[in-house]
């Protein structure tokens, strides 16, 4: 397995200098991006000694590098500087309850995609040739082809104003043993299942695509010979051969979800990070804007980190492949 | 599978006096699903190339006289707060959505997603190593926030490199017709575009560079741009062309996210996103729903029937699954 040791290694090494250079580019658009701080700061006094006075204090005098490494020191040790978009406030304030509020329904319906498109992949791959496959997977590859603004308002439209069956946003929280928990409103309804719909196909797919593989070898056969009923073939025979793979899916999953939450949460009005990120762009807030891109771009990498070393773990073909004539 | 399955029960003379090419678009007839797909994205990008001849109306007419107005016979589509014509809005907005995706695809996904892919697989080693692991950085990376932070700050930038040329004769006009906004939102695109199909590729690749038919021309003293874009190429056009069917969806769905946002193709140049975004809340909704529902209908078609393309294509060419 020493191929596999010096592959995580190297991943390993390699997931702090992509985050460096990621954080150093927003920096960099944020300090000589439109827009002034030290003028916002300044307001009424448009003294030139003034404007001095306090880009001298906050340092923005300082050359590019020492700026950045005061900023990601202070960073790295809680203080992310003040929020533009809610003027005062400490960044880290406004943050950590917003992310809160995407990681939880996040979390519902990553769990519902998977919980849904595995029973889906499986019932497609038992009924190809027939109606039902094909139609199947073609009403969830809908939903995976529509992006979230197109569905929402529509549902919205549909379920709130025609059908009056749920509230057309917001987000409501109830205090549980001392957390804030908004699942058990029904306003989360319609972000999990607006959500939940587009991942759906990737997952039944990929099992549908698993399950047709496995179908025809000689184990399956056996095991349907031994007089097993088809609900223990399909379970124990042909759908844990096919799992492991799936844990690939899950960072895509991941990606796909945050990347949604900006529309989602802007348009259904969920003060989550989604929606603090669209604000904060058009505010020019940075601070703001640097500690969600730092944030969302860790949990990026860790995610994808996670799912390449369980792929080379799965699949010994990732890990070889070196310079021409290697092997 | 067996010989039959795959030829459709034809005699083996008939399959081998088909050219492979035209082998593949049987194998695409014979998917019905996939055809409609396709004729569904050609009426689509059809009417948007063809705007500037076949639309009704002109993007900005306006008509107070006829606001919100229900589908007729004059306005097919309706009108909207402007009294404007929707039909011939939603044509021009196709246009928009042509040029970027095409102009993405082409700088992003060809050119540099299949050379780098080229010679990252065919390299291997260092360059290998640093291009795939660049291409992880932006594929590991939230995309959309990241595009919506470098649009919103590098744009004034932008605006003002082309302000420099509004004097120009012909540049000019093209500036005016929003030429900035274009080039900001496929730049953009593209940065983060090239990354699945130079995967995509490399991984062809590294079956393939050790084949005889490489060797033997690395054996005959070719160079390597000549190995990569005369042997390596032509073998994995296949593979390209399914890739390219899912990216162009992407691309177009891409765009429509960043319209929505309000970056890039400013109005009164009418793009799906913006006709959307204006469309939704809830007043508008409850007042005019077909302000809404026919961007997002043509929206949701389109997207799909690349979904339908690139699927059945994916069945037909890749070898695996033949």
């Amino acid at each position: 397995m020493q191929g596999l040791a010096s592959y995580i290694i190297q991943r390993l090494l390699w997931a702090p200098v992509i985050l460096l250079v990621v954080s150093m580019a927003t920096f960099a658009l944020g300090r000589y991006g439109p827009g002034d701080p030290v003028q916002i700061l300044q307001g009424q006094y448009r003294d030139p000694e003034v404007r001095e006075r306090i880009a001298e204090e906050l340092g923005y005098n300082d050359g590019f590098f020492q700026q950045y490494w005061r900023y990601m020191s202070n960073f790295l040790q809680g203080d992310m500087g003040t929020s533009l978009t809610y003027q005062g406030q400490p960044v880290e304030d406004v943050i950590f309850p917003r992310l809160w509020v995407t990681i939880q329904y996040n979390f519902v319906a990553l769990v519902l995609v998977f919980a849904i498109g595995l029973p889906v992949g499986i019932f497609a791959a038992m009924r190809q040739g027939t109606w039902q496959d094909p139609l199947l997977i073609s009403i969830f590859l809908f939903f995976a082809s529509v992006p979230v603004l197109v569905t929402i308002p529509v549902a919205q439209w549909l379920f709130a104003l025609k059908l009056g069956w749920l509230p057309s946003g917001g987000w409501e929280t109830r205090d549980i043993l001392g957390v804030e928990i908004g699942l058990l409103d029904k306003r989360a309804i319609m972000p999990i299942v607006i959500l939940t719909l587009p991942g759906v196909a990737g997952v039944a797919r990929y099992m549908r695509a698993q399950v047709l593989e496995v179908l025809g070898e000689d184990y399956v056969r056996t095991a349907r010979a031994k007089g097993l009923t088809e609900f223990t073939v399909v379970s124990r025979h042909i759908a844990r051969n096919a799992l492991l793979p799936l844990v690939t899916l899950m960072g895509f999953a991941l990606v796909g979800l945050l990347g949604g939450s900006i529309f989602l949460e802007t348009l259904l009005g969920i003060p989550g990070i989604g929606s603090y990120a669209f604000e904060a762009v058009f505010n020019r807030d940075y601070d703001g804007i640097m500690a969600i891109v730092l944030i969302t771009s860790t949990a990026f990498i860790i995610a994808n980190l996670l799912v390449d070393i369980t792929y080379a773990f799965v699949d010994p073909r990732i890990r070889l492949g070196g310079g021409v004539g290697a092997q | 599978m067996n010989y039959y399955e795959v030829t459709g029960g034809r005699l083996e003379a008939d399959v081998a006096e088909a050219r492979p090419s035209f082998l593949f678009l049987r194998r695409l007839a014979r998917r019905r699903l996939a055809l409609v797909g396709l004729v569904v994205i050609v009426v689509i990008y059809g009417a948007g190339l063809l705007a500037p001849v076949a639309a009704p109306y002109s993007f900005t007419e306006t008509d107070f006289g006829n606001t919100f107005a229900g589908p007729s016979l004059e306005h097919p589509f309706g009108t909207d707060r402007l009294g404007r014509d929707l039909l011939s809005r939603v044509m021009w907005a196709a246009q928009t959505t042509v040029i970027v995706s095409f102009a993405a695809i082409i700088t992003g996904g060809l050119v540099l997603g299949v050379s780098l892919g080229l010679l990252s697989g065919y390299a291997g080693g260092r360059v290998d190593n640093v291009i795939m692991r660049v291409g992880d950085a932006f594929f590991g990376l939230p995309d959309i926030l990241l595009l919506l932070l470098i649009t919103a700050t590098v744009r004034p930038r932008v605006d003002n490199f082309f302000d420099k040329f509004d004097d120009w004769p012909v540049l000019g006009g093209l500036i005016d017709s929003g030429l900035p906004d274009y080039v900001l939102v496929f730049g953009a695109l593209a940065l983060f575009g090239w990354v699945g199909m130079a995967r995509i590729v490399r991984s062809q690749v590294l079956s393939l560079r050790e084949t005889d038919y490489v060797m033997a021309a690395r054996a005959a003293g070719a160079r390597t741009p000549r190995i990569l874009f005369r042997h390596l190429l032509p073998n994995v056009s296949n593979i390209i062309i399914v890739a390219l069917t899912f990216s162009l969806g992407a691309m177009a769905g891409t765009e429509i996210a960043l319209t929505w946002l309000g970056i890039g193709i400013q109005p009164p140049h009418p793009s799906f996103g913006t006709m959307i975004f204006d469309a939704s809340g809830l007043s508008n909704l409850r007042n005019h729903p077909n302000l809404m529902m026919v961007p997002a209908i043509t929206v949701a078609l389109l997207l799909f029937a690349f979904n339908l393309v690139g699927d059945a294509l994916n069945d037909v060419l890749s070898p695996r699954r033949r």
